[in-house]
């Protein structure tokens, strides 16, 4: 009777601090990535932009889509800290809308590309029989660069943001896909799993709980990537027309519009571009640091792109 | 080696069957009716129907499948809506200054690259290492089509040095060809110097931490020949592969620097035609352009089986 009693005692002291053990672990990646230099760097960059973007309504001092004759073409001045369009639109007012466009579309296309990209890279690393098929399918989008096969899809497609999300989307899954699987191959084959297995676990317990769980680091990593890419490609679409329709303050399409005055008010294209880079830097940076720090066994390659 | 050329070219089979339903898909996924939007809003429903018959659009699906890979066998790709000519015609006639200008991108990226990517390596964990590294990903975080408006700026406008856009064919003046194609070649080799950069600095790492450069040091040999001759040559192998992921992200680059810069390649025919509702022209240029592309990897595969004889023994 007391045998058994300290039996369980010692069971909920043991999951209590193996829960104690895998919180101090989790401080302890985000305290070292914060010592990270380049992470930081990435994080400052890109955190300033995406809190802009959040707080758009607040930051901008003028309505983005507000037209003012008085002031066309305008050099940026205290005013108009970014100058003004061809309408006399705020400059520095449509970037912050438009920054939100571009996260908008990123964390749209991470999060579809996250779950089609986990799912069939699990089932392809975990199904073995259907890996063969699911693999060419993949190879046989990657033939095709993946900004063109993004624009051609959009241009199908009616233009609108959620379009560009499953244009992008269908570009990125196959290498998000790749990543998956292969981490996948590598974790299926740890003894512990096979002691799962030999345990009784059921597949969906393996896939879920030990497998994924452990394949996780990769992933995260590669969809750091897919958000920079994303930006970039959804810029690029905007850019030459199927992106979110103008009148919508999407960055190439302001870049678009900036590029016929060139010339006489270059500022307009000029500024949308620096925020670009800045955020997709900044993502960069994050990506470096996070795969120094919670998957070291990666090279320095980057598959996204 | 013969055997190995073989067994990749089969390889390349399956994935030009996906590219070649990929592509037969674009047209099925546009919303509405091309025909009507594609005849314009002041055509009577008997000339769409007359037009629609003449496209072919009004037969089913699978014999329009069948009819494609038909002619798709006997390398027609149809006729475009608009140019009244084929489309295998008005894509090949502008791949030349696509390649081109992948190429010279190509070569200018790599030469950077390599260069950025040498220096961070021997100067390792220095200022040096920092700032390539620093530059290489500042490249790569740029969007394209930006830089190249940036450049066109600078030594087109404000210096007037270069050409803003515009194309002169090297059989005009070679001189002419390499004005207009530089700030597009360097536009594309900026923004993907730094693919290379990385590659090649890690995979020197690799290499200058190994035996045999530490004795060909100790023995006397001089660091320059020790890191060129025989830590490069060993340190290219991983580069050649990631060329060939490369010419895939420049193609595609060179699709929107095209269209930045005036030059009159498949990217801006592409470009063109979708906002002409031209389908046929996308669909040949995305196919021809990803063709291109798998040739280029089964050149790259044979050139790595060429350098490594252990690739192709594998497997």
């Amino acid at each position: 009777m007391s045998g058994e009693a300290a039996t369980v005692d010692d069971s909920v002291n043991l999951a209590a601090e193996m829960a104690r053990a895998r919180r101090r672990q989790r401080i302890d990646v985000g305290l070292r990535l914060l010592r990270h230099g380049s992470f930081r760097v990435g994080l400052v960059l890109f955190g300033v932009i995406a809190v802009l973007a959040l707080l758009a309504p607040i930051v901008a001092p003028f309505d983005p889509d507000k037209n003012d004759y008085r002031s066309l073409l305008a050099a940026p001045s205290w005013v108009h800290l970014l100058g003004t369009d061809a309408f006399g639109r705020d400059i520095l007012s449509r970037i912050v809308y438009g920054a939100r466009v571009s996260l908008r579309v990123g964390v749209g296309v991470v999060l579809v590309t996250g779950v089609i990209g986990t799912f069939l890279g699990t089932v392809a690393g975990y199904v073995r029989p259907l890996d063969n098929v699911l693999m060419r399918i993949m190879d046989g989008l990657m033939a095709f660069p993946g900004v063109l096969l993004a624009i051609a899809l959009a241009a199908a497609l009616s233009p609108s943001e959620g379009n560009v999300v499953a244009a992008l989307s269908v570009a990125f899954v196959p290498r998000t896909a790749r990543v998956v699987r292969s981490s996948v191959l590598v974790v299926k084959r740890l003894p512990y799993v096979e002691a799962a297995v030999a345990a009784g676990a059921g597949h969906a317990r393996i896939v879920f709980r030990y497998i994924l769980a452990n394949a996780l680091s990769p992933l995260i990593v590669q969809l750091t990537f897919v958000f920079a890419v994303s930006i970039l490609a959804e810029a690029v679409l905007s850019f030459l027309g199927v992106g979110p329709p103008p009148p919508a303050a999407s960055l190439g399409n302001i870049i678009a519009e900036g590029r016929t005055y060139v010339q006489d008010a270059p500022w307009i294209a000029f500024f949308p571009g620096v925020v670009i880079a800045s955020a997709v830097l900044g993502l960069n940076l994050m990506g470096d640091g996070l795969r120094d720090i919670i998957d070291p066994r990666l090279g320095k390659t980057r598959e996204a792109g | 080696m013969l055997w190995f050329l073989v067994r990749r070219i089969l390889s390349a089979i399956p994935v030009l069957l996906i590219v070649s339903i990929v592509t037969f898909m674009i047209i099925w996924i546009v919303p509405g009716d091309v025909t009507a939007e594609f005849a314009g809003p002041d055509a009577s429903p008997e000339q769409i129907e007359q037009l629609r018959h003449q496209l072919g659009l009004d037969r089913p699906l699978l014999e329009r499948a069948l009819l494609w890979y038909g002619n798709l066998l006997q390398g027609d790709l149809g006729q475009s809506y608009l140019l009244d000519r084929s489309v295998v015609g008005a894509v090949m006639e502008r791949l030349p200054v696509t390649l081109s200008l992948v190429a010279f991108g190509l070569v200018l990226s790599v030469v950077l690259g390599m260069a950025l990517g040498i220096l961070a390596a021997i100067r390792h964990n220095s200022w040096v290492d920092q700032a390539s590294m620093s530059l290489a990903l500042l490249g790569l975080s740029l969007p394209d089509f930006w830089f190249g408006l940036v450049l066109i700026i600078l030594f087109g406008v404000q210096l007037g040095w270069l050409p803003t856009g515009g194309f002169v064919p090297p059989t005009e003046s070679v001189f002419g060809w390499l004005r207009c194609m530089a700030l597009p070649a360097f536009t594309l080799a900026l923004t993907q110097m730094g693919v290379i950069a990385r590659m090649t600095r890690s995979s020197m790492l690799d290499v200058l931490g190994q035996d045999y450069v530490r004795t060909a040091r100790a023995k006397g040999m001089p660091f320059l020949v020790v890191t060129l001759k025989h830590a490069l040559l060993n340190a290219l192998i991983p580069i050649v592969t990631i060329v060939g992921i490369m010419t895939g992200v420049m193609l595609g680059g060179a699709v929107v620097i095209e269209s930045v810069f005036s030059l009159p390649g498949v990217g801006r025919l592409i470009i063109g035609s979708i906002q002409r509702r031209d389908f046929p022209i996308i669909q040949g240029g995305l196919l021809i352009t990803a063709a291109t592309f798998v040739f280029i990897n089964i050149a790259v595969d044979v050139l790595y089986g060429w350098i490594d004889p252990r690739v192709r023994d594998e497997r």
